[in-house]
């Protein structure tokens, strides 16, 4: 089998302008990855399953994972030219300064692909994808036509996640129920105020139900989450 | 015969999405929705059908009646803690789970194997796989409605299986026995004599078994020819495990792998040749024997020693940030971990890549355009256990 290098070159000969991004993984399986940029995802699939040598036919495992925002801590060093009175004269001094920088990360989601050859046994080719950020550009290609595994697995992480595959026959959440809003696997889910199928009926938890009905009723006259 | 070699200019676009069946226009179409308690699902597990006479016409899964978000619990606990809640996955195979995270997370740190504990894996997997194949076979037959006899064959079977399990580990079902590294006990002499015991009555068992698969004339008549897979549409919608291989897709993990200490015993691959329901369960019973070979040789060479690598960590477990993806020949199909640590003492992302959910994705493709009484069987055939399917 090709090594990770060799197949990076070859999609890029294949797919001018792919772009692809080595992701290196440092544990001792040694299984690295490829970052594919998603508009040239589909044109990418479809060389990895086509081309002789490689004959990637086998789509696995395809699943979801979260990076939310991270806030970093930096130390930077800053020069500043400050006045100074040095020996009763007025001076422009030079001053480093080693400041505390706060800085938000954002976050994304991502898509994992592990492709493998039944035809010439070999794998796994490991492809990922990201999305733009977590909240409204969540959209990445659908390879449901190109492996039709993928059809319940990315299902079960626009359920999960909530990344919306473009191209999928039949986007509709696999696990959780019809009319749920949120994404459980997500890293900040919080789990929704379910008390009315609490079964004790105590005072307190029953002025929850009211309080949690007449919230969901004024929210949007339907019946939500549930 | 290279079954793969399809020719891959002639495939149009849609060529792997289920054919549209158009009603024949007589009558009305009938919807039906089987499940989520039918006694043919093995569990809680729906199927929409609409029907037209009894032909399908369309067939959709509805799952998740029994999703408690395996995963999530998974990142919430250390690694070790998970070990136990994978018995759950497929809870007809505890062992096996076991085994494919266990591997994950040995190619995750890097940790070796003493001999005698892969030698003891390898032994409890075949057991495993044997027990599992026998009663798939016998709820086919229970489907079919033989009700009862022969599927107490295949228990009775199982059951001396699973009283080796609960001497070996303590548990008939929940075993709970591998370790990142080796195996959680060892075995005595004597659980090794019994399981040599039980090893010498099995082919008895299945000459008797294959028997009424063989020569029962109304099995036969509503099996073959039943819910055929063609090979290259099993390989797209990455169908794994006896399944794929009733396709005649030569694909076992076993061999490709090698994993563990595979390399070092005999066995051979059956394949299917008609590509249906009969071909399912007839792999199953040439796989039975394959593993009893295995057995055999494993039983004969397993050496003495250690089952728990010295080095191994087991409180204070945090693995160096990476991942791994590890994957085993589950007797259900390909069962896979992935795993992404962060350094932390439990898993950033924890993953089980679900035989079962994914050889569901062709049901419709197999049923479309056959009888209503026939998705059971296919639907037996592909051999499920809804506790891995929803997760």
């Amino acid at each position: 089998m090709k090594t990770i290098e060799e197949i990076k070159a070859a999609i890029e000969g294949a797919v001018p302008g792919a772009g692809v991004e080595m992701v290196m993984n440092p544990s001792p399986s040694g299984q690295h990855s490829l970052r594919l940029k998603p508009e040239y995802a589909v044109a990418v699939a479809m060389f990895l399953r086509d081309n002789a040598e490689l004959t990637l036919d086998f789509l696995s495992n395809v699943t979801g994972v979260d990076w939310p925002d991270k806030e970093v801590t930096e130390k930077v060093k800053r020069t500043h030219t400050v006045t100074k009175t040095v020996e009763g004269v007025e001076q422009q001094v030079e001053e480093t300064v080693e400041e505390t920088v706060k800085r938000v990360v954002p976050g994304y989601l991502e898509a994992v692909y592990h492709l493998y050859s039944v035809e010439k046994k070999h794998g796994p080719v490991v492809l990922r994808m990201r999305t733009m950020n977590r909240t409204d550009q969540v959209e990445l290609p659908s390879f449901t036509p190109i492996w039709r595994s993928a059809e319940f697995q990315e299902r079960e992480i626009f359920d999960l996640y909530g990344i919306v595959f473009k191209g999928h026959p039949d986007l509709r959440r696999l696990l959780m129920w019809e009319g749920f809003k949120d994404h459980p696997m997500r890293r900040d889910y919080v789990e929704p105020d379910d008390f009315d199928y609490e079964p004790t009926p105590h005072d307190e938890v029953l002025a929850r139900v009211h309080a949690h009905k007449a919230a969901l009723a004024g929210e949007s006259g339907t019946e939500a989450g549930r | 015969m290279n079954h793969i070699a399809w020719d891959r200019e002639k495939r149009e676009a849609g060529w792997n999405r289920p054919p549209v069946i158009e009603p024949d226009g007589e009558g009305e179409l009938l919807e039906v929705a089987m499940g989520p308690h039918h006694p043919s699902t093995h569990g809680v597990f729906r199927m929409d059908v609409a029907l037209d006479g009894e032909r399908v016409i369309r067939l959709r899964p509805v799952f998740g009646y029994l999703h408690r978000n395996h995963e999530k619990i998974g990142e919430k606990v250390s690694y070790l803690a998970s070990m136990p809640y994978t018995d759950r996955l497929d809870y007809m195979c505890s062992l096996t789970n076991n085994w494919a995270y266990a591997l994950a997370v040995e190619k995750l740190t890097g940790q070796d194997v003493p001999e005698r504990a892969e030698y003891l894996r390898v032994i409890v997997g075949e057991l495993t796989r044997i027990q599992n194949h026998a009663s798939s076979i016998g709820f086919l037959i229970q489907e079919m409605g033989a009700s009862g006899t022969p599927l107490m064959y295949a228990f009775r079977e199982r059951e001396k299986i699973l009283d080796l399990f609960e001497q070996l580990t303590g548990s008939r079902m929940m075993c709970n026995y591998m370790r990142f590294g080796g195996c959680r006990v060892d075995a005595s002499p004597a659980w090794l004599a019994a399981t040599r015991k039980v090893v010498a009555g099995l082919p008895g068992f299945v000459d008797e078994f294959e028997r009424l698969l063989r020569s029962n004339e109304i099995l036969m008549a509503r099996c073959q020819g039943v819910g055929i897979l063609r090979p290259e549409l099993a390989v797209n919608a990455g169908v794994t495990g006896p399944m794929l291989r009733a396709s005649g897709v030569d694909y076992d993990i076993r061999k490709v792998d090698s994993y563990g200490i595979y390399n070092r015993f005999k066995f051979r691959v059956p394949l299917g040749d008609h590509w249906d329901v009969y071909d399912r369960f007839m792999i199953r019973i040439l796989e039975i024997r394959e593993s009893i070979g295995i057995l055999e040789q494993a039983l004969k060479e397993i050496p003495t020693g250690p089952v728990m690598d010295a080095k191994a960590k087991i409180r204070g477990f945090r693995p160096k940030p990476g991942e791994a993806y590890g994957r085993i020949e589950a007797p259900k199909g390909e069962l896979g971990f992935y795993l992404i640590s962060d350094g932390g003492p439990n898993p950033y992302r924890y993953r089980v890549r679900p035989p079962s959910l994914i050889n569901l994705t062709i049901l419709e493709d197999m049923c479309l355009g056959q009888n209503v009484a026939d998705v059971v069987l296919i639907f037996g055939s592909v051999d499920i256990v809804l506790g891995e399917v929803d997760r």
